[in-house]
C-alpha cells in the first residue's frame, strides 16, 4: 500500500494504508479496521446505511474518500458510540422502542440522530423526519425510529 | 456437535470477523437432518442448554425470537438457554423456504411439535429414574420435578449428550395456551442489543482466513453476450489477481475490496447488441398480447356471464400494478470456498437448502458435497440476489481456488434481482337495481409458473445447468374473493413470457389481486351509493371476518356514508378508503382504513395514517406481529405512491434510489394497529398478509377525497394531476 494515514477512529490511534487516495473511507473502516457499524447500502451518498461522524459532523464514508480526510482527523462509528453493555442513549432508545426490523439501515438512522441530538437536544417530530429524510430504510420501521430519537431527546 | 456450536456461538457473542470454517461429521456420525427426527430440530447438551435447529430464518423480522419463545415455552426452559442455528444445510431440515408467511405457521409448529415430544421424553426418562409415575412429575425451569416438590432432574442430566432418537410425535401433548407464560408475550428482540451497536455479524461482515473479493460485471444489456475482454485494461490496478470469464459471466477478483470495484469499473469489454426488451411505454399492450399457456379459474360461481348481461348496471375497470424490485437497503453478498472437493457458501438466502441443490447443479457437484450456510443480510423481502450472489461466489471459488467474497453494487441489485411481474387486470360486475352485486368476472394477465427455484444469473450467464422454468410465486393466490356474490368467475391468463426474471416480492399476487379486487368493489359501492363497508359486510359470510370489521369500524371510527366525501373546498382534500381479505381464502384475516390528504396543485398524495386490524390466529410476540404490521404497511405505501421499475430496450434503467425512489421519513404515516389475539388457534402467517389491503385503501381514500378512481400503480403526483385534469 503506497499510502498511510493516521487517524484517530473511536478513541484510539489507528493507521490505514491504501493505494488508492480517492477509496472511499468506507473500506478502511471494514475491509481494514474490521468494523461493523458503517454499512455498505449504495456507494452514491443516496442511503445512509454508511454513516459515520467525522469531527463530530455526520459523513457518508461511502463517499469521502480517504485522501479527504487529515492526519489525526477523528472519526466516530456505530462502535464508538457505545456497547451492548453500555449503550449510548439513542442506542438504548432503539432497544427500548424495539426501532429495528433488518437493522441494515439502523448504523446511519443512529448516527444522523446522534448528530441531529447534539445540534438540537429537543426536536419536534417533524425535525426527526426532516433530519432523516436522507437515510432510507426499507423494512419500514419509521415510526419506531422516529419514536426511538424523540425518547432518546428526553432521556 | 455440542462442543462445535459453542465455539460458533461464541465466535459471534464476541463479534469476530472471522468465520472458522467447521468442519461437520459425515456420514454415520453427521447430525440428522430428517424433518420428522426430534434431533432435527433440537439438541439439549449436558448443561441443559437447547439448540433449536430452524430450516426456516430470520429474514430481519424477528422471527428467531418467536422461534425461541415457541422452544422455551414447549420445553419449559429459560428463553437465556435457548440458542437458534438456522439454515444451515449441514444442521438444520429442510424446512422449505423462508417465505409465503410460513415460518410460524408451518416452521415453528413442526419445532413446537418436535420439542413437545421431547418434552413428553423426558418426563419418560425422568419418570423411570426416579420410578415414579409421569402424572406425579411436571416440567418447569429446564427440570422434570415431583409435584410433590423436591429435587428434579435437569434435562441435562436426563438426556445427556446421546439425544432422543424418537420420530416427531403428532400426539405428543402441546401445553394448554392457558398455561403459556413465554408466548403471547412481547419478548424483546435478540437481535437488536448487537444491531444497534454493530457488534451484529450480517452476511456482509463475514471474512474467512485467505479471502478475496470480487465484483461481477454484467452484460449492459439483459441478453448480450459477452464477445471480448481487454484484460490488459485493470492490468496497473494493484492487488488485481483475476479476470473471471465463463461464457458471459465476467468477474474481476482482486486482493482488496476497493480493488475489486476499481477493477470491475476500469475493465474493457464489448458485448453483442441486444433489445429484446419491450417498449416501457407500451408495456401493458405488450403484456395483452402476450400469449397465454392456460387459463386458470380461480373461482367460479353460478352463470357470470349471463348474471352480467341481465344486471341492470354494468361496470368494468382495468387495473395494473407495475414491475417491481426487491430493494433491499443492502445488496446481495456471499461468501464461498471449495477446499477438498467440497464447497461452503456463506449466504444470507431464504432458502439454502434449494440453493445448495441449484449450485451443486450449476457446478456438476454432488448435493452432498456442498454446503449452504446462512447468515443474515439485509431485509429481502422475496427472492431478491442473495441466491445469484451465492451463485456467482460459488463459480469464482471455483475459478480461482480461493475463498471469495461477492458484493453486488447498488446498480448490481437495482438491474439484476429477479423482479415483481407486471400485474394487468380486467374486472366486469353487475349491480341489481336496488344497488346489491349480482355477477363479478375478473380476468388476471400474469406469468405462468409457481414457487420454485428462481434461475441464478451465473448459472444463465455462464451456459451451465440451470432452470428454465419461471418462478413467480403462487401469484394467482387471492385472484377469487372472500365475499358471496350469486356469480363469480375469476380467471388468471398465465402469460408465456414476462419481460424480467421474474421472482416473489413480499405479497406476491395477493397485493395485485386483492388491489384490483378491493379498488373494484369500492367502483361498486360507489356506484350504488353504498357504504363502503356496508356492502363489505352485506357479502361477507365468515363471521371471523365479520367481527375483524366490527374492529376496524371502531379502530378507525368510521362513519358510514357513500363515497366520494362531499363539500370539500380548498387545495387539500382529504379521504378515507377501506379494504379487507382472507389471506390465501384460507388464513390470516386482515383490514385496514387508509386516511390520505389529496393536494390538488401538486398531485402530492400524503397518506396520514393507515389503521390495521388483523386476525392471526394465535399471535406468539405481539410487539414483533406490530413491527412487521407496521413493515407490511410504510413498505407497502412506498410501492403504492412512488414505485415503478425503469427500463430501456435493453436493461432496468432504475439503477439508484435516485431512479427508483422510496418512501422517506417526511412521508411514512402513523400505523394504529388493533391485534385480535386467539391463542386457543392456530398462529397463521403474518410477515406478508398486511400489505395485501394496503394498494386499494389508498385508491380508495384517494377517490373518496377527490372523486377520481386511480388504477395505474404508482399513484405519482402527475398521475393524480393527470387524472384530477389539472394539468
Amino acid at each position: 500500500m503506497a499510502n498511510t494515514l493516521a487517524l484517530r477512529v473511536n478513541g484510539r490511534d489507528v493507521e490505514v494504508h491504501f493505494d488508492d487516495p480517492d477509496m472511499p473511507l468506507l473500506y478502511a473502516l471494514r475491509d481494514e479496521l474490521g468494523l461493523h457499524g458503517p454499512r455498505f447500502g449504495c456507494g452514491l451518498g443516496q442511503c445512509g446505511a454508511c454513516t459515520v461522524h467525522v469531527d463530530g459532523k455526520p459523513a457518508r464514508a461511502c463517499i469521502t474518500p480517504v485522501s479527504a480526510l487529515a492526519a489525526g482527523q477523528s472519526v466516530l462509528t456505530l462502535e464508538g458510540l457505545g456497547t451492548p453493555e453500555r449503550p449510548h442513549k439513542i442506542q438504548q432508545a432503539f432497544i427500548d422502542e424495539q426501532a429495528v426490523q433488518c437493522g441494515y439501515c439502523i448504523n446511519g438512522m443512529i448516527m444522523q440522530s446522534a448528530a441531529l441530538l447534539e445540534t438540537q437536544p429537543s426536536p419536534s417530530e417533524s425535525d426527526i423526519r426532516a433530519a432523516l429524510a436522507q437515510n432510507l430504510c426499507r423494512c419500514g420501521t419509521h415510526q419506531r425510529i422516529v419514536r426511538a430519537v424523540a425518547r432518546a431527546a428526553r432521556a | 456437535m455440542n462442543q462445535m456450536l459453542s465455539r460458533r456461538t461464541l465466535l459471534q457473542a464476541a463479534g469476530a470477523l472471522v468465520v472458522s470454517f467447521t468442519l461437520v461429521p459425515r456420514g454415520a456420525d453427521a447430525k440428522t437432518v430428517a424433518a420428522d427426527e426430534v434431533d432435527a430440530f433440537l439438541a439439549i447438551d449436558t448443561q441443559g442448554l437447547v439448540t433449536v435447529y430452524s430450516g426456516k430464518v430470520d429474514l430481519g423480522t424477528g422471527v428467531r425470537t418467536a422461534l425461541t419463545q415457541i422452544a422455551a415455552e414447549e420445553l419449559d426452559v429459560p428463553l437465556a438457554r435457548v440458542n437458534v442455528i438456522e439454515g444451515d444445510t449441514a444442521l438444520t431440515p429442510d424446512q422449505g423456504p423462508t417465505y409465503g408467511s410460513l415460518s410460524i405457521q408451518n416452521g415453528g409448529m413442526q419445532i413446537r411439535r418436535a420439542a413437545a415430544t421431547a418434552r413428553a421424553a423426558l418426563l419418560r426418562l425422568a419418570a423411570a429414574r426416579l420410578g415414579v409415575s409421569e402424572a406425579d412429575l411436571l416440567t418447569a425451569d429446564g427440570a422434570v420435578r415431583p409435584r410433590a416438590g423436591g429435587e428434579g432432574i435437569g434435562y441435562g442430566a436426563l438426556i445427556g449428550a446421546g439425544g432422543f432418537a424418537l420420530k416427531l410425535d403428532k400426539d405428543a401433548p402441546a401445553k394448554s395456551p392457558d398455561s403459556y407464560r413465554v408466548v403471547g408475550t412481547s419478548v424483546a428482540r435478540l437481535d437488536i442489543p448487537d444491531k444497534v451497536t454493530g457488534r451484529f455479524t450480517f452476511m456482509q461482515d463475514v471474512r474467512v482466513d485467505g479471502m478475496v473479493h470480487a465484483r461481477v460485471v454484467r452484460p449492459p444489456a439483459l441478453g448480450a453476450t459477452l464477445l471480448e475482454v481487454d484484460e490488459t485494461s485493470v492490468q496497473a490496478i494493484p492487488g488485481m489477481i483475476k479476470v473471471v470469464r465463463v461464457g458471459s459471466f465476467l468477474a474481476i477478483v482482486a486482493e482488496s475490496e476497493w480493488g475489486a470495484i476499481r477493477g470491475a469499473r476500469a475493465l474493457k469489454a464489448r458485448w453483442s447488441d441486444w433489445q429484446g426488451l419491450p417498449e416501457q411505454a407500451r408495456l401493458w399492450e405488450h403484456v395483452r398480447a402476450t400469449k397465454v399457456v392456460k387459463d386458470d379459474v380461480t373461482s367460479d360461481v353460478g352463470n357470470a356471464p349471463a348474471a352480467l348481461a341481465a344486471g341492470a348496471k354494468r361496470l368494468a375497470a382495468t387495473y395494473d400494478f407495475p414491475i417491481h424490485t426487491h430493494g433491499s437497503i443492502g445488496p446481495s453478498c456471499a461468501v464461498a470456498e471449495l477446499r477438498d472437493g467440497r464447497l461452503t457458501v456463506w449466504t444470507a438466502s431464504q432458502m439454502t437448502h434449494a440453493l445448495r441443490k441449484q449450485i451443486a447443479a450449476m457446478l456438476g457437484m454432488k448435493p452432498d458435497d456442498v454446503r449452504c450456510i446462512y447468515v443474515e443480510g439485509a431485509g429481502c423481502y422475496g427472492r431478491n440476489g442473495h441466491e445469484d450472489a451465492a451463485g456467482d461466489a460459488a463459480l469464482l471459488a471455483r475459478e480461482t481456488g480461493r475463498p471469495v467474497r461477492v458484493q453486488w453494487s447498488r446498480a448490481d441489485e437495482h438491474g439484476w434481482d429477479p423482479k415483481g411481474p407486471p400485474t394487468l387486470i380486467d374486472l366486469e360486475a353487475a349491480l341489481d337495481a336496488d344497488g346489491n352485486v349480482t355477477a363479478w368476472h375478473s380476468n388476471f394477465f400474469v406469468p405462468q409458473g409457481a414457487a420454485g427455484n428462481v434461475p441464478l444469473v451465473a448459472a444463465d450467464l455462464a451456459g451451465l445447468t440451470h432452470e428454465t422454468a419461471m418462478a413467480p410465486g403462487n401469484i394467482i393466490q387471492n385472484s377469487a374473493l372472500p365475499y358471496a356474490f350469486p356469480a363469480i368467475r375469476t380467471v388468471c391468463h398465465r402469460l408465456e413470457t414476462t419481460p424480467f426474471r421474474p421472482s416473489w416480492i413480499r405479497t406476491p399476487g395477493r397485493m395485485q389481486n386483492t388491489y384490483a379486487n378491493e379498488c373494484f368493489l369500492d367502483e361498486l359501492a360507489a356506484a350504488a351509493g353504498a357504504d363502503a363497508i356496508a356492502l363489505r359486510r352485506r357479502y361477507l359470510k365468515d363471521p371471523r371476518g365479520l367481527e375483524l370489521i366490527e374492529r376496524l369500524v371502531a379502530l378507525s371510527k368510521w362513519q358510514p356514508r357513500p363515497s366520494p366525501a362531499r363539500g370539500q373546498a380548498g387545495a387539500i382534500q382529504r379521504g378515507r378508503g377501506v379494504s379487507y381479505v382472507k389471506y390465501e381464502l384460507v388464513r390470516t384475516y386482515i383490514g385496514a382504513v387508509a386516511e390520505v390528504e389529496v393536494d390538488r396543485a401538486s398531485g402530492r398524495i400524503h397518506v396520514a395514517r393507515v389503521f390495521v386490524a388483523h386476525d392471526c390466529g394465535q399471535i406468539i410476540n405481539p410487539d414483533g406481529l406490530r413491527n412487521q404490521i407496521e413493515g407490511n404497511v410504510i413498505q407497502t405505501v412506498s410501492r403504492v405512491l412512488k414505485e415503478e421499475l425503469t427500463f430501456d430496450r435493453g436493461a432496468v434503467t432504475s439503477l439508484d434510489w435516485a431512479s427508483y425512489p422510496i418512501l422517506t421519513f417526511p412521508e411514512a404515516p402513523e400505523v394504529v394497529i388493533d391485534l385480535i389475539d386467539r391463542p386457543a388457534e392456530k398462529p397463521w402467517g403474518a410477515g406478508e398478509p398486511s400489505a395485501a389491503v394496503i394498494p386499494a385503501a389508498i385508491s380508495n381514500a384517494v377517490f373518496d377525497a377527490t372523486g377520481v378512481r386511480l388504477r395505474s400503480v404508482p399513484f405519482t403526483p402527475a398521475r393524480v394531476k393527470s387524472a384530477l385534469g389539472t394539468i
